[in-house]
């Protein structure tokens, strides 16, 4: 089903980008990094989309253009149902003898307010009718670009704007909605999860979803400095360590088998080496009010929440 | 950077973004600069992969890494993952 890559660091290190740089993220956007790294992964041409979003509007303020590729922006909502559009008039085209490349790949770029909440009733019809696209979801748990109000994707007890930590709640009171299983529900022959820190893991995952027949979702995640108050050299730092205390754990379900991904299974395997979720919360500043004497056991609550589903992961996977 | 440009019968309909951001330098954002010490350097390339500006290179002909001042932003990213600390953020 996939084909052998290999690849080197240099390779990826030499090869074009084609999400050039000049645009205007802020300083220590990871997003960015998953941008350039899952657009390295590409196999030939592609045809990109993105719902709006950060990555969106640091890409095109006018008249610049960050993409080195054909490139189409849509609205908050469709960008699934936009990707299935230019993934049904390639096959037309193609049948017509219109256009003369072999393969031209599509890939959808969404944030996770785009995903989480706006855009997931596009995303589950594109992926029930089938369509031949790769869903890249980079996920920075807010709306960041708007300033930083909550959204599906933010875990309990972050502070955004729109859940301020104070006096009466802790930050966000509701939890983080698990997309990627319910993505594996849909029945979809690839869904995967992708830390930037792991830089390999995510393009060889996004090569799969590329190559695979049929509907891929890849789900990255994405510090941003910004919003959650970190620090911006931090931000790849804090991928890993996400993956270190199991808050993000890596892993790909193909055909809905669940396997786990070699940095997480290292974890499954000598537990010892699974760090506390206090190390990831402490790196950022939308969990300081977790450190204060009143809100101490929402820190209690987030370790109970991240042991039960990495539990329920490894039943998954046949682990344990 | 806003200078007289083309006027709207020259421009591409549609609002259709037509210049590469290569154009638009985001080089002055930075207040610390990351400055290489060549001794240290292993060539990893990781710098060249984690940076989310692109703004380090890999010159294959020169085997070496090349800094792009006009779009490095300064977060520091490449100095805080650099596996032998070959980097240093110096304050420009």
């Amino acid at each position: 089903m996939f084909s052998e890559w290999k690849f080197t660091a240099k390779d990826i290190a030499e090869k074009a980008d084609l999400f050039m740089s000049g645009h205007r993220a802020c300083a220590g956007c990871a997003a960015a990094t998953v941008m350039r790294l899952v657009l390295k992964a590409v196999r030939g041409p592609i045809i990109a989309t993105s719902a709006t979003g950060c990555m969106e509007v640091v890409s095109s303020i006018y008249p610049y253009t960050s993409w080195a590729t054909p490139w189409i922006h849509t609205a908050f909502e469709n960008v699934a149902a936009n990707a299935s559009g230019i993934e049904a008039a390639l096959k037309i085209l193609k049948k017509k003898g219109r256009i003369k490349q072999q393969r031209i790949d599509v890939i959808a770029f969404a944030g996770d307010g785009g995903t989480y909440d706006i855009g997931i009733q596009a995303l589950s019809g594109a992926v029930e009718r089938g369509h031949d696209f790769l869903y890249v979801l980079y996920d920075n748990e807010a709306y960041m670009n708007t300033g930083i109000q909550r959204s599906g994707g933010t875990p309990h007890g972050a502070s955004t704007t729109t859940s301020p930590a104070g006096t009466v709640i802790p930050g966000k009171v509701q939890y983080k909605k698990p997309i990627a299983d319910i993505m594996v529900a849909h029945d979809m022959p690839y869904v995967a999860t992708a830390s930037p820190h792991y830089w390999r893991d995510l393009i060889t995952k996004a090569r799969k979803g590329i190559e695979v027949d049929g509907p891929a979702f890849l789900h990255t995640f994405a510090p941003c400095p910004r919003g959650w108050r970190s620090d911006p050299s931090k931000s790849i730092e804090i991928s890993r360590i996400a993956v270190e205390t199991c808050i993000f754990p890596l892993w790909e379900a193909i055909n809905g088998e669940y396997q786990l991904s070699a940095p997480s299974k290292v974890i499954a395997l000598r537990p010892e080496r699974k760090k506390p979720v206090r190390e990831y919360l402490k790196m950022q500043g939308r969990f300081r009010h977790l450190f204060t004497p009143k809100f101490e056991k929402i820190i209690d609550e987030i370790q109970q929440l991240t042991d039960k589903r990495w539990q329920r992961l490894l039943k998954k996977c046949g682990i344990v | 950077m806003t200078v007289q440009e083309k006027s709207w019968k020259e421009i591409p309909p549609a609002g259709i973004c037509w210049k590469p951001s290569t154009e638009y330098l985001t080089g002055d954002w930075k207040t610390y600069k990351p400055i290489m010490d060549s001794e240290k350097c292993t060539r990893c390339t990781l710098c060249v992969i984690f940076c989310p500006d692109g703004a380090i290179h890999w010159n294959p002909g020169k085997e070496d890494i090349e800094f792009d001042y006009d779009f490095c932003k300064g977060c520091g990213i490449c100095a805080n993952e650099c596996p032998t600390k070959a980097i240093e953020m110096k304050l420009e």
